[in-house]
């Protein structure tokens, strides 16, 4: 007696082993998050008892961004073959025409809630034409690249007029977030109703 | 000078594994947070194609899948190597097949999330563009026109 006894303390070694079997449980259902992309938005379809439109919309030849994916992966940009690096610097000038050339989009005055009167290059349009056997990374690229080239001209555009950057504008301002998107620049990409001009490789 | 200490005598004291679950524990809340519920269970395989402009997906109810790639080895056999497009847990045998999918998928939707359904198409990125072209011209069709190309972020853009 006299001896005093200490107070035993709780077996904590089978801990590992739950967490353990807890981690393993997660690792096995669970994949890592992939679940950004590049968002895009469809036209509607077209009605089924219309002809297909191509020469009913005519389009100003100035107006029109040109952009053909071969079955070999090779892009033709107006009649000319290009690398897919030099697209988004090609993409920007046709966008925003700085130099207002005659060879790039007519550019026209608007009126813009917080901008005021600024011409933009308001009916251009950038028109995609990929082959069946044109393989889905080349033309993800190329999709890429429109979206950067239009992303890079906001970005520019909303520093200079309202010294944020653009993600920041989005959050503190979305009123002139829209305008700058949906105004300015505008996304005007147009995908070709499918033609079938090449041979289908693998498929 | 100090003497060394003679062999034996002594016991050596086990290592001490009382951290160890706390170490565990938190490698467990890492894979917690980073990763997410696996939603099917892919029968082709999927390499992301890279891109740079990505949009991460907020909201998880809104998004629908739609998977395509070349059949996994163990499906080869009875599906060909050819790109297929995989809904839910099954192989789709016609493009069109996406459509009637898209209209079911969007009658489960609570009715004030519908319109603002997004199609993330997760697609390989060595398949060709006639299967894709079909797919959207299938979602057009259901009108299903917000679509996500889903894709890995590209790390150097030069």
């Amino acid at each position: 007696m006299g001896k005093k006894r200490e107070v035993q303390e709780i077996n904590a070694s089978s801990m590992a082993d739950i967490a353990f079997l807890l981690l393993i449980f997660f690792l096995v259902t669970t994949s890592m998050a992939t679940d950004k992309g590049l968002l895009r938005v469809l036209p509607a379809p077209m009605p089924k008892d219309q002809k297909v439109i191509d020469e009913a919309v005519k389009v100003k030849e100035r107006n029109v961004l040109q952009i053909l994916v071969n079955s070999n992966d090779e892009l033709m940009v107006n009649g000319q073959p290009m690398e897919i690096s030099k697209l988004r610097e090609k993409a920007k000038e046709f966008i925003a025409n700085p130099n207002n050339s005659e060879e790039l989009p007519e550019k026209e005055v608007i009126n813009a809630k917080f901008v005021g009167d600024i011409a933009i290059t308001k009916s251009h349009v950038i028109s995609l034409l990929n082959d069946r056997g044109t393989s889905y990374q080349v033309y993800l690229s190329v999709q890429n690249e429109l979206v950067a080239a239009y992303n890079e001209l906001r970005e520019e555009f909303s520093r200079q007029k309202f010294g944020v950057a653009l993600t920041d504008l989005a959050k503190s301002d979305p009123e002139k977030y829209e305008v700058i998107t949906k105004k300015i620049y505008s996304m005007k990409i147009s995908e070709a109703e499918p033609k079938n001009y090449g041979k289908e490789g693998g498929n | 000078m100090a003497k060394f200490r003679k062999g034996g005598g002594r016991k050596l004291s086990a290592i001490s594994t009382a951290s160890l679950p706390d170490i565990v524990f938190m490698l467990l809340f890492f894979f917690m947070t980073t990763t997410s519920m696996k939603e099917v269970t892919l029968k082709v395989d999927q390499k992301m194609p890279e891109a740079t402009e990505l949009t991460k997906m907020e909201k998880k109810s809104l998004v629908k899948y739609i998977y395509i790639g070349k059949p996994k080895k163990e499906f080869q056999k009875s599906m060909g190597t050819g790109s297929r497009i995989q809904l839910d847990e099954a192989f789709a045998n016609d493009p069109s097949e996406v459509e009637q999918y898209i209209s079911q998928e969007r009658a489960s939707m609570k009715e004030e999330d519908q319109g603002g359904m997004i199609v993330s198409l997760k697609i390989d990125k060595d398949t060709k563009m006639g299967i894709v072209t079909d797919v959207k011209q299938a979602l057009r069709n259901a009108y299903a026109l917000k679509i996500s190309y889903t894709s890995m972020q590209k790390v150097n853009n030069y």
